[in-house]
Parts: structure tokens; C-alpha cells; sequence
């Protein structure tokens, strides 16, 4: 094969290849052509701009996280100095430290040797008076932060998938915010609830209570809260009328929700919908236990800090149990998801939500494709009577860029949104203007007096370095945009990219092809329809 | 077909003429933004937007009745017989930190039912805290400036620094005046304009790097004339190719300001108001500045010449001179070869 036949074959490996990845399964789908599963799965999506649908940005507050880990590393030493009997009192200052008072000098060995074992994660200050503060670790407190955002992310995707969402998108955003996008999803309040509730689940041995007021619930105890017990209201007696009942329950829990197995809606004895649960086998283990030891007392299930109902233990329970408490369908179905896939680590707060109405983003993509049509039939009009039949050359190079643009994107994955589209209009554009380019300087060598083949070749070689120095200012341009944009504008920055890469190849590769195509069978040309 | 042809105008001769007429759009613009303000979208100025569609035609003071209660702005939506209103709450550092984002819309939703109206359906709804609007406008500016300092990095390293100097003061005057347009017509600051202004910062350095490409190639074929005389020569050589581009951008966008939807209209206006803006600075702002910033005119060209010999052919021959990368010489034999 001669040298231009070799370019021919690549021009049309070229064209089936990305017209087979980014046209042809946007034709099968809609006129029902057969497609094999791996090339339909690679179909260029919309975005949700254009589907409609919910994108929620949340940010998830970290600081709960060092706050469990403060807790929990105070209450340890003060767990080992109990032990070792040192009389020193141990309160949390804030998310990050906590003080101990009063440790005796003739003591202070064993207070160090306790908190070497205990309190690692911890930078103790230099005590006066027998009082130190504990700071966490900067590199500790940067880890759990982190941890917490990547258990949030976990956590959320696990829940998005339970709620059957088809090709959702969550990602991380900066430090400690994360992005949610669910396509064709409209009950935004719903999938704020089902992404953002906590989801810890206690099952705690009732004190004292229920009684109707935080008073009556301390009276036994003389008014204050013992330490290590902690005073929850209940959330579902408020709701039935009434007021909250009170519970005084121990802080630490018999089980918890790591401790579950699977969580399913079912009916209770009033035919209610609630919500049941089998345990693990360390669970199981710890429940029979409890509920053995503490036959005819209740059992308070606390799903996050609300005691959702308190039954009397009736006899030694092993691996189920049932959360009742007056739900809806929708309620228990909503809190079975939930508690399957497991709690948070930390509380998040709603950023940014935005719902797009499934008509809304329609009109959208009906208007984008109206104008972007519009514009390039107004474009190839152009281009045929200004350039006339070099014209048809311009209009194949184009055809082929946004060809290649749209296989480009299918393959890549990325999604098409509106500014996507405002990107392909600029790819036009940029496209048209390297033919303008070459053309315009094939014509200004042919007033030099050229022959058309020279001023073809010289044409296209001359502005070969214009195109990469503009082509390369744009890629430039581009990946600023998608390294500081968000959202769309990163959709944008793709389009454009890949854009100006298809351009590049079109406009310099695929139109010189076909002009030698054109003049390959002639031996003098005289004249060229430019 | 010629649009031009042969065309001499003296764009450099009309440069202060052209500086100050671009002060004084600029200065104007800056005075209505300063007395007025530029209006930021939702998504820079956090709040609720809220897209309703009603089944029959509502005006805006049935809703502005309606609403009486709680501060807003009403404005029609996309087609006048889709029956769209969009609603505009503003939105309190408190929201946010109460957590409830969201207490707005079911507020509006209430009220409007109340208010005897026809029935409607919430189509959209964007809600942007305080936190996340703040983030987002940093995050644009530090975008639209530091793609402006790479472009011009990249012009500074393959032209010289006095053009890249020219054309990143003449890149923010596109952005001032495109700035002032979209101040004069009361169009918002929002993410898809800001889209816009990169795209069109990137149009107009394309446009500056073309006309740079043509000069660096013209002073190394007449190293005696001054820089003037290259760059005016430059710019009618490239006169129908701008006219041609901005002109074919400004048609594919104006189909997009006619026809692309409400959601495209700010982005469209500005690339309309950019595609002037970078036209026009293209041929009198840019080439002035870069002659004004080349400390020695006449010294200029001779500098840009490395290569010698091949730059002192005659201009209708020069034709086949190459690029600076290469020596002429080569470059002019290989064709030679593929011209055969």
C-alpha cells in the first residue's frame, strides 16, 4: 500500500472505531439496533443536570470523631488509675484534650506509668500541681479526621446502593466534604434521611425510669447523674402525644450496632411495621448474657441518643430482637436500610442540595441540542459558500471531531452535562477556526503564485505550529479549570480537552488526507475550489 | 472568495483612540458595578432557588402576593408557556449551622397552596449554604486567574515577554469589559458564566497567539523594518481568518443565546459580549501593548531572528520560510520533497 492509502485506512479505522464507542450505542438504544452488553455499558451518560435528579454536597463533622476517641482514651486512663488507685479526677476540655486533676505527688509514678499505657494517642503537658493536660497528637487527630471521611464515603455508598439508585456518584470534595449524586432520584427528603442519619443503634439496661420528667428519673440518685450513667428521652412517645418519657440508662451499651448481623421490616404484636434484627455470634453472645442476668427489667433500644421503646426482658434472649415504636411502612423500611449498613462516625451537615425535575432537564437537553444544531448547520452553510468544495473538507474534519469527541467521552466515562454541551459548541468552533487557518493560508500561498499541491503542503506545514501553541494554551486553560472547578465546569474542562485532542488530529491529520486524496489521481492541478 | 484581500489597515494608528475607548466601557462598567453591584447566582451567594411549574398562567404579583411573608425575588422561567416561575430566597448563616437547609422550600410550598393559586409541582430546587458559595467563588477566581498566568507562562516561553505581558493585560481587559456587559445588562454572576469567561480567556489568547505566530514568522522574513510595521502586517495577513472565527464562534453562539434555554442564556451573553471583547482587543489592544512593552522597537526584530540567514529572502519567496524551531533551510527542502 502507498502512503496515502496507509492514511485513508487509519481515517477509517479511526472513524469505526469512535463511531462505533461513542455513536453507534446512542443509535441502538434508540432505534432498537442489536448492541453486544460490553458496548451499550459504555453509552455516554447524561449528567444530572440533563436527567434530572438530586446532588447533595455535605460536610462531614470530623470533630465528632476526635471527640470519641477523647472520650474514650479519658475514660480508659481513668479506668487504669481506678485500678492502680490514684485519686485523680479526669475531665474532657474540648474534642482534642482533656485534664487530669489532682494526682498526688507521692503518686505521680504510677499516674505516668497509667497514662504511658493508656494515653499514647495523646501529648501530656508538663504538670503543675499535680494537674496535666492531654492534647491529641496532631498527626493522630489528622488520621482519625481523615479515616472518618473515608468511613462517611463507605458508609454513604452502602446506603445509596440499598436504596437502589442506578449509577450514583459519590466522591469526596476537599478536605472533608462529600459530593452525592443520584440520578433519576426526586424525593430528596427521603434520600437526606436514608444518607444522613446516623444510624447507631445501643441497646442499654434501663436504671431508673421511664418517668415522666428528668426530675422524677434522678430522684433515687439524689439529683445528679451517676458517672458513668447517662439520662436519653424517648422520641416516639412525644410523637404518639404526651410527653417524652425519661430514662436513666448506663453509658456503655450491653450491644451495639457493629454488633448486627441483618435488619429487616416486619410486623409487631399490634400488626405495626417495625423494624427486627439478628445479631452476630458476639453479639448474640453479649445479648443472652445481659438479658439473662436482668430477667424483668427493661431494655432500652437508643437509636442515636432517642430510646426508640424500652420492653421488659421476659426471659434470656439469644440473637433477635425487634425495634418497635409506632413507624410508618416507609419509616421502618428507611431504618432497616440504615442500621444494614451501619452508622456513621460522624454527624453530617447539608451544604448544598439541588433537585432537577426530570421535565426540567428535558427542556434542557432539548434546547442545548436545538442551538448546537442550529449553530452548525449555520456553520457548514458557511463553510460550503465561502470555501466551496475545500469546503466539504472542513465539514468531513468537523463531522469526524465531534465523532471523535463523543467516543472519546464514552470511553473515558464522563458524563454529559449542559456545560458539556456549551464544550462541544467550543470544540465547533475551534475546530472551524484551524480550517479557517490552514485554508486561509493555502490561499494566501496560492495568490503567492504556488502551485496547488505546494501550497496545500506549505499551507498545512506553516500553521501546524500556530495550531499546537494555541491547541496547547487551551489544554493549558483546561487543566486549571479541572484542577481548582467543581462539578460542571471539571465536565466542561473534560469536553475541552478531549476536544482540542480530537481537533488537533481532524483538522491537521484527516483534512490533509483528503486534499491528497482528492489530487492524488491528477498530475497538474490548475485550480483548487477553495 | 476573498472577504479581504490585500488589505492595509494601520490598527497601530488607532491605539490611543482605542485604549480610551475601552477605559471608558471599562470605567463605566466598574462605576455600575460599584454602585450597583454585580449580582451573584445561587451558587456563589448561597440561598434557595425554587423552579415551579404551574398548570395554568400565573403572574408574578399573584405570587409576590402570596409570598407576601418571607423576602424573595419572582422572575418568569424557560418558555412563557411552560408556566414557570423561579423564586429566589436568600439564606442565613443560621440555616446552616441548624442544619436545616431545606426550611424554605416546604415554607414556599405551604404558602403557595394557601394562597388559592393553580396547582403546581416543584420542579427544581437549589439550595447553596453560606459555606459552599464563599468556596466556590474563591475557587473561580483562583481559577480564571491561574489559567491566565499559565497562558501566559506559554506565551512568555514561545514568543517573548513583552507579547505575553501585551496579551495577558489585554486578556483582562476582555474580562473587565465582558464584566462590564454583563454589569450593564444585569446578568448574575453564576458558574456557567464563569465557564464562559475561561472559555473566552482561552479564545483570546488563541487569538493573540495566532496573530504572535504570524509577526515572530514576519520579523524573521523583514528584520529591517521596526516591529510597527510587522505586527500591522501581521494583522491584516490574519484579518480574514479573525473575522472568519469570531464571527462563525459568534453565530454558533447566538443559536446558543437564542435557543440554548434559560440555563445557557447567562453563559451565551457572555461569550457573545467575550467574542467582541477578544476581537476587538486582538487587533488594538494586544499588538499596542506588546509594541508599548518592547523596550527598544527597532531592536526588537533583529532579536527574534536566531537563525540567520534564511530570514533575509524577499517577502514574496519568504513564503517558504519555517518556523522558529527549526532552520528554514531544512524545513523548506522537506517540503520540496512532499511536493513532488
Amino acid at each position: 500500500m502507498s502512503n496515502l492509502q496507509w492514511k485513508l485506512a487509519l481515517c477509517a479505522a479511526v472513524f469505526i472505531v469512535f463511531f462505533g464507542v461513542g455513536v453507534y450505542p446512542i443509535l441502538a438504544t434508540r432505534y432498537n439496533l442489536p448492541a453486544p452488553g460490553w458496548l451499550s455499558d459504555r453509552q455516554l451518560k447524561l449528567g444530572l443536570d440533563l436527567k434530572g435528579g438530586v446532588h447533595l454536597v455535605m460536610r462531614v463533622q470530623t470533630d465528632d470523631a476526635l471527640r470519641v476517641k477523647t472520650e474514650q482514651d479519658s475514660g480508659r486512663l481513668q479506668e487504669e488509675l481506678k485500678r492502680r488507685s490514684v485519686p485523680a479526677t479526669v475531665a474532657i476540655q474540648d474534642v482534642t484534650t482533656f485534664r487530669v486533676d489532682g494526682v498526688p505527688p507521692a503518686q505521680d509514678q504510677a499516674f505516668r506509668q497509667a497514662a504511658e499505657q493508656e494515653s499514647i494517642d495523646f501529648e501530656r503537658g508538663t504538670g503543675t500541681n499535680g494537674s496535666y493536660t492531654f492534647a491529641m497528637r496532631p498527626n493522630i487527630a489528622q488520621a482519625l479526621r481523615e479515616e472518618a471521611v473515608v468511613q462517611a464515603r463507605q458508609t454513604i455508598e452502602r446506603r445509596v446502593n440499598e436504596l437502589g439508585v442506578t449509577e450514583p456518584s459519590i466522591a469526596q470534595q476537599g478536605a472533608d466534604q462529600i459530593l452525592v449524586q443520584l440520578p433519576g432520584v426526586s424525593d430528596v427528603d427521603r434520600a437526606k434521611e436514608v444518607i444522613g442519619s446516623p444510624g447507631m443503634l445501643e441497646l442499654k439496661l434501663v436504671e431508673q425510669g421511664p418517668s415522666p420528667s428528668r426530675e422524677d428519673v434522678l430522684r433515687t440518685t439524689g439529683g445528679v447523674v451517676p458517672p458513668d450513667m447517662e439520662v436519653l428521652s424517648g422520641g416516639r412517645e412525644a410523637a404518639a402525644g404526651g410527653g417524652p418519657m425519661y430514662y436513666l440508662v448506663r453509658r456503655v451499651a450491653a450491644v451495639t450496632g457493629q454488633d448486627l448481623r441483618s435488619a429487616r421490616v416486619q410486623l409487631d404484636e399490634n400488626n405495626m411495621p417495625a423494624v427486627g434484627f439478628t445479631l452476630n455470634a458476639s453479639g448474640s453472645a453479649a445479648f443472652s448474657r445481659v438479658t439473662g442476668e436482668n430477667v424483668g427489667r427493661y431494655l432500652a433500644i437508643v437509636l442515636d441518643k432517642t430510646v426508640q421503646s424500652a420492653p421488659t426482658i421476659n426471659s434470656r434472649i439469644a440473637g433477635d430482637g425487634q425495634i418497635a415504636g409506632g413507624f410508618t411502612q416507609e419509616e421502618a423500611q428507611n431504618l432497616a436500610l440504615i442500621l444494614r449498613s451501619g452508622a456513621l462516625p460522624a454527624t453530617l451537615t447539608y451544604l448544598q442540595q439541588q433537585t432537577i425535575g426530570p421535565t426540567l432537564g428535558a427542556d434542557s437537553i432539548r434546547a442545548g441540542i436545538l442551538a448546537s444544531l442550529a449553530g452548525l448547520l449555520l456553520i457548514v452553510a458557511f463553510l460550503l459558500v465561502y470555501y466551496k468544495l475545500s469546503g466539504i473538507n472542513a465539514i468531513v474534519a468537523l463531522v469526524m471531531n465531534l465523532i471523535i469527541l463523543l467516543g472519546m467521552m464514552a470511553y473515558a466515562g464522563a458524563v454529559m452535562t449542559l456545560p458539556g454541551i456549551a464544550g462541544f459548541i467550543l470544540t465547533i468552533g475551534i475546530g472551524v477556526d484551524s480550517n479557517v487557518l490552514i485554508f486561509e493560508r493555502i490561499k494566501e500561498e496560492l495568490d503567492a503564485g504556488k502551485g496547488v499541491k505546494a501550497a496545500i503542503n506549505s499551507g498545512f506545514s506553516r500553521v501546524f505550529l500556530t495550531l499546537v501553541d494555541t491547541h496547547i494554551a487551551g489544554f493549558i486553560a483546561a487543566a486549571f479549570l479541572f484542577q481548582f472547578g467543581t462539578g460542571p465546569i471539571r465536565g466542561f474542562a473534560v469536553t475541552l480537552t478531549f476536544g482540542l485532542i480530537s481537533n488537533l488530529f481532524t483538522s491537521t491529520f484527516i483534512s490533509k488526507t483528503l486534499f491528497e486524496a482528492v489530487l492524488s489521481g491528477r498530475r497538474q492541478v490548475q485550480a483548487l475550489s477553495i | 472568495m476573498h472577504i479581504f484581500k490585500d488589505t492595509n489597515f494601520n490598527f497601530l494608528r488607532w491605539r490611543w483612540q482605542a485604549m480610551l475607548l475601552s477605559a471608558l466601557v471599562i470605567g463605566a462598567g466598574f462605576f455600575v458595578i460599584l454602585t450597583r453591584g454585580i449580582p451573584l447566582g445561587v451558587e456563589f451567594s448561597g440561598g434557595t432557588n425554587l423552579i415551579i411549574r404551574f398548570t395554568a398562567p400565573v403572574s408574578e404579583d399573584q405570587i409576590r402576593t402570596a409570598l407576601q411573608s418571607i423576602p424573595f425575588e419572582v422572575q418568569k422561567y424557560g418558555e412563557p408557556e411552560s408556566n414557570q416561575m423561579l423564586i429566589r430566597l436568600p439564606q442565613t448563616q443560621q440555616a446552616e449551622e441548624a442544619g436545616n437547609l431545606s426550611a424554605d422550600v416546604p415554607k414556599v410550598d405551604q404558602l403557595l397552596k394557601a394562597a388559592n393559586m393553580p396547582a403546581f409541582k416543584i420542579e427544581g430546587t437549589e439550595i447553596v449554604g453560606p459555606t459552599v458559595g464563599a468556596e466556590l467563588r474563591r475557587q473561580a477566581i483562583y481559577a480564571t486567574l491561574l489559567s491566565m498566568l499559565g497562558i501566559t507562562a506559554w506565551i512568555a516561553f514561545r514568543f517573548r515577554v513583552s507579547f505575553a505581558l501585551g496579551s495577558i493585560i489585554a486578556t483582562f481587559h476582555d474580562v473587565f469589559v465582558t464584566l462590564a456587559l454583563l454589569a450593564f445588562f444585569g446578568y448574575e454572576m453564576s458558574l456557567n458564566v464563569i465557564a464562559a469567561m475561561l472559555t473566552m480567556v482561552g479564545y483570546s489568547m488563541n487569538d493573540m497567539i495566532v496573530i504572535f505566530d504570524r509577526v515572530r514568522e514576519n520579523t524573521r522574513l523583514q528584520k529591517r523594518e521596526p516591529l510597527e510595521t510587522a505586527i500591522n502586517t501581521s494583522l491584516n495577513q490574519t484579518l480574514t481568518r479573525t473575522l472568519i472565527t469570531s464571527g462563525t464562534v459568534f453565530i454558533s453562539v447566538m443559536a446558543l443565546y437564542l435557543f440554548g434555554g434559560e440555563v445557557l442564556e447567562g453563559f451565551a451573553f457572555t461569550m457573545l459580549a467575550g467574542t467582541i471583547a477578544t476581537t476587538y482587543s486582538g487587533w488594538f489592544i494586544a499588538p499596542s501593548l506588546a509594541i508599548m512593552l518592547s523596550s527598544k522597537p527597532s531592536a526588537a526584530p533583529a532579536r527574534a531572528v536566531a537563525d540567520g540567514a534564511s530570514g533575509a529572502r524577499a517577502k514574496g519567496e519568504g513564503a517558504g520560510g519555517g518556523a522558529l524551531e527549526q532552520p528554514s533551510r531544512k524545513s523548506k527542502s522537506q517540503r520540496k520533497a512532499r511536493a513532488t
